[in-house]
C-alpha cells in the first residue's frame, strides 16, 4: 500500500476543469516530484490533498484511509504538512513562535493550565521550545530564532515554512516551490536538506518545483501534469526524454532541460 | 509570573490587601465625583482588555460588545435585587453580604453574556471574513431593543429593582479592581500561551493556521465567548455602581467607546487596552459639557492617532516587553 494514493481526482472551478482524472501514488520514504507548466494544476492538487478544496470526483487515500473533503486542520493533524507557494508565515511573530505554534500535539495542557500557569503548562512550553529549536537548527535558522519572521530574507522565510510544517511531525510533507527565488548555491543546499529530511526524519516528500536541476537531482519519481491532466510520469531520466512532456513543458521538442 | 506556588500566594494576598487599603483611603480622602471616575476607569479596563482579545489578538471584529455588557448588566442587576435580601438574611448586613451578592450577580451576568456569545459566535465565526462585525452590529441593537421592551426589566425607563430594597450599589473600588486584576492577568496568561499564539496565527493568516492543524473555529469561538463574558462582568459592575440601568446606557456609541479604547492603546496589546480604558474614562468626564460632540472628537482623535501612531500607542507590543523578552513567548513586534 502506498502512503498517498490519488485516484481519478477531478476539480472544477465554474466552467474550468482544473483537474481531470489525475491519479498517482507516493511511496513511503520517496521524494516525489510534481511538475508542469504554470497553471497546470499543481497547486490545485496540493490544495485538494490538504483539504483547502474538496475534490469534485475521485478519491484521495492517505495510509489507506479516504481523506477527500476533510477539513485542512484534520488532515494536517493526521500527518500531511505543507508549505505555500506564496509564503504564508505569521509575520509579526518571531521565528521561534512561528514554529512553536504548530506544536499543538506536543501541548497537552489546556486553558486552565495556561490561566494558572501550572507546572504542566511550563513543562509543555519547554517541550515546545526545545523541539522548535531543534528544527530551526536543522534548517540553519537557529541564530534567527528571536527575529520577527517578516524581516527574514526570502530564502530563510521558505526554510522557516518548512520548519513550521515539520513541527507537526508529519509523515508526508508537501513543498510548493521550495527553491523559488533561491540562487544555485541555496538551491544546492536545499537539495541536501531535503535528502536529510528523508533519511533522518523518515519523511516522504512531494515537491512542486520549477527548478529542473533540483527536481532531477533529488526526486525518485516525477509526475507531469498539464491543463489538469497527467501527461507523463516515471523516473527523472524517463521524463526528461518523454517527447510529450518536452512539448508541453518547453513548447518545442528540440531543447533538453538542463 | 513566578513559578513558585508559595510566592504566588504571597503576591496575590499582598495585592488584595493593597487594593482593600487603597479602596478605604480613596473613600475617605477623595470626593465622590472622582471616586466614580476611578470606578469607571476600572470597568473600562475590563471592557477594553476583554474586547482586545477578540478584536486585537484574534483579529475578528466585534462591533456589538455593548450588547454583551447590557446582558451582563441586566442579569447581574436582576440577580442582585433577588439575592441581596436573601444573602443579608443569611449572614447579616455588611461588607461580606455585599461582596457575596455582588460576586454571585457578576458570575451570573458573565454566564448569560457568555451564552449569548456562544450563540452569536458559532454561526458567524465558522466562516472566514467579516461576518462577525455585521452580526454583532445587529446583535447589539437587537439586545437594546429587547431590554427597551422587556416590562419586567423596566422597559425604556430602566431597571431600578423592586421595592423595598431595589437595586443597590454593591460595586466598590476593591471589587472593581479585583476583577480588573483577574481579567488582565487571566487574559495576559491566555494570550501568552499556546492558545494566544494560535489566536495571533489566525489573525495573521487563517489559511496557514489551518494548515498547521489549528482548530480555528473552536479557538475563535472560545476567544469570543471569553470576551463576551468579560463584557458581562463589566456590565454587572456598572449596574451595581448606581441605582439603575437604562437601555440607553448600552447604545451603539458604547460599543464605539470600547473600540476607541482598544484602538488608542494599540490593537493586540493588553497594556495598551488598559491605558486606553483609563484614557477614555477620563476624557469622557472632561468632555461632559461637550457630550453631543463626542463622536466628532473621537473621530478627530482617531484620525490623529492613525497619522501619528498608526498601530495605536503601543502597537501589538506590551509595556513591559523589554525586560521579559527572553523569558516568555512574546508575540514580537510587527516588522
Amino acid at each position: 500500500m502506498s502512503l498517498l494514493e490519488l485516484e481519478r481526482v477531478d476539480k472544477v472551478f465554474g466552467g474550468l476543469a482544473a483537474l481531470k482524472g489525475v491519479s498517482f501514488s507516493v511511496e513511503k520514504g520517496s521524494i516525489f516530484g510534481l511538475i508542469g507548466p504554470n497553471g497546470a494544476g499543481k497547486t490545485t492538487l496540493f490544495n485538494v490533498i490538504t483539504g483547502v478544496y474538496e475534490p469534485d470526483g475521485g478519491s484521495i487515500r492517505f495510509r489507506g484511509r479516504d481523506i477527500a473533503g476533510e477539513r485542512p486542520a484534520v488532515i494536517a493533524a493526521g500527518g500531511i504538512a505543507r508549505t505555500f507557494q506564496n509564503i504564508r508565515l505569521f509575520r509579526s511573530m518571531s521565528v521561534e513562535q512561528n514554529v512553536m505554534v504548530a506544536g499543538h500535539h506536543l501541548h497537552q495542557s489546556g486553558m486552565v493550565d495556561a490561566l494558572l500557569r501550572t507546572r504542566r503548562y511550563y513543562r509543555d512550553e519547554a517541550r515546545l521550545e526545545k523541539k522548535a529549536h531543534e528544527l530551526l537548527e536543522v534548517l540553519g535558522l537557529g541564530p534567527l530564532a528571536a527575529e520577527p519572521a517578516g524581516s527574514l530574507p526570502y530564502g530563510s522565510q521558505r526554510r522557516l515554512e518548512i520548519a513550521r510544517a515539520l513541527m507537526l511531525e508529519p509523515e508526508l510533507l508537501l513543498l510548493d516551490e521550495p527553491a523559488a527565488g533561491m540562487n544555485s548555491q541555496e538551491a544546492h543546499e536545499l537539495e541536501h536538506q531535503l535528502r536529510f529530511l528523508r533519511s533522518e526524519l523518515s519523511l516522504s516528500l512531494v515537491l512542486v518545483e520549477h527548478n529542473m536541476s533540483v527536481v532531477m537531482n533529488v526526486c525518485d519519481f516525477v509526475h507531469v501534469v498539464d491543463h489538469g491532466e497527467t501527461i507523463g510520469q516515471g523516473v527523472p531520466e524517463q521524463v526528461k526524454a518523454d517527447p510529450r512532456v518536452l512539448a508541453a513543458y518547453l513548447g518545442q521538442e528540440e531543447s533538453v532541460p538542463a | 509570573m513566578s513559578k513558585s506556588p508559595t510566592l504566588r500566594v504571597v503576591v496575590v494576598a499582598t495585592l488584595f490587601v493593597a487594593l482593600f487599603l487603597a479602596g478605604v483611603a480613596l473613600r475617605a480622602n477623595v470626593i465622590e465625583y472622582v471616586q466614580r471616575i476611578v470606578l469607571l476607569a476600572g470597568i473600562n479596563i475590563i471592557l477594553a482588555v476583554g474586547l482586545n482579545l477578540i478584536n486585537g489578538t484574534t483579529g475578528q471584529f466585534s462591533l456589538g460588545h455593548a450588547g454583551f455588557m447590557a446582558i451582563g448588566a441586566y442579569a447581574a442587576a436582576y440577580v442582585g435585587v433577588l439575592l441581596g435580601p436573601l444573602v443579608e438574611g443569611w449572614c447579616g448586613p455588611g461588607l461580606l453580604a455585599d461582596g457575596l451578592t455582588l460576586n454571585l450577580a457578576l458570575v451570573v451576568g458573565a454566564f448569560f453574556s457568555a451564552c449569548a456569545g456562544l450563540l452569536i459566535g458559532i454561526p458567524s465565526l465558522r466562516l472566514r471574513g467579516d461576518y462577525l462585525a455585521v452580526v454583532t452590529l445587529g446583535f447589539g441593537e437587537i439586545i437594546r431593543i429587547v431590554f427597551t421592551n422587556a416590562e419586567f426589566l423596566g422597559s425604556a425607563t430602566g431597571y431600578f429593582g423592586d421595592e423595598p430594597a431595589g437595586l443597590r450599589e454593591y460595586t466598590s473600588f476593591f471589587w472593581v479592581y479585583v476583577w480588573a486584576l483577574l481579567v488582565v492577568v487571566g487574559l495576559y496568561n491566555l494570550t501568552f500561551s499556546q492558545m494566544g499564539r494560535s489566536l495571533v496565527a489566525i489573525r495573521e493568516d487563517e489559511i496557514a493556521a489551518e494548515a498547521i492543524a489549528t482548530p480555528t473555529t473552536r479557538l475563535k469561538v472560545q476567544a469570543f465567548v471569553i470576551s463576551a463574558a468579560t463584557a458581562g462582568i463589566a456590565g454587572g459592575l456598572f449596574a451595581h455602581m448606581q441605582a439603575g440601568i437604562r437601555p440607553e446606557d448600552f447604545r451603539f456609541e458604547k460599543s464605539i467607546d470600547m473600540l476607541v479604547m482598544v484602538i488608542i492603546g494599540g490593537l493586540g496589546s493588553i497594556s495598551g487596552a488598559v491605558l486606553g480604558g483609563i484614557f477614555v474614562a477620563v476624557t469622557l468626564e472632561l468632555m461632559r459639557d461637550l457630550a453631543q460632540y463626542r463622536l466628532v472628537i473621537y473621530a478627530l482623535l482617531l484620525v490623529v492617532i492613525m497619522i501619528v501612531r498608526p498601530r495605536g500607542l503601543l502597537g501589538t507590543r506590551e509595556l513591559f516587553d523589554t525586560w521579559k523578552k527572553k523569558s516568555g513567548p512574546s508575540q514580537g513586534s510587527r516588522a
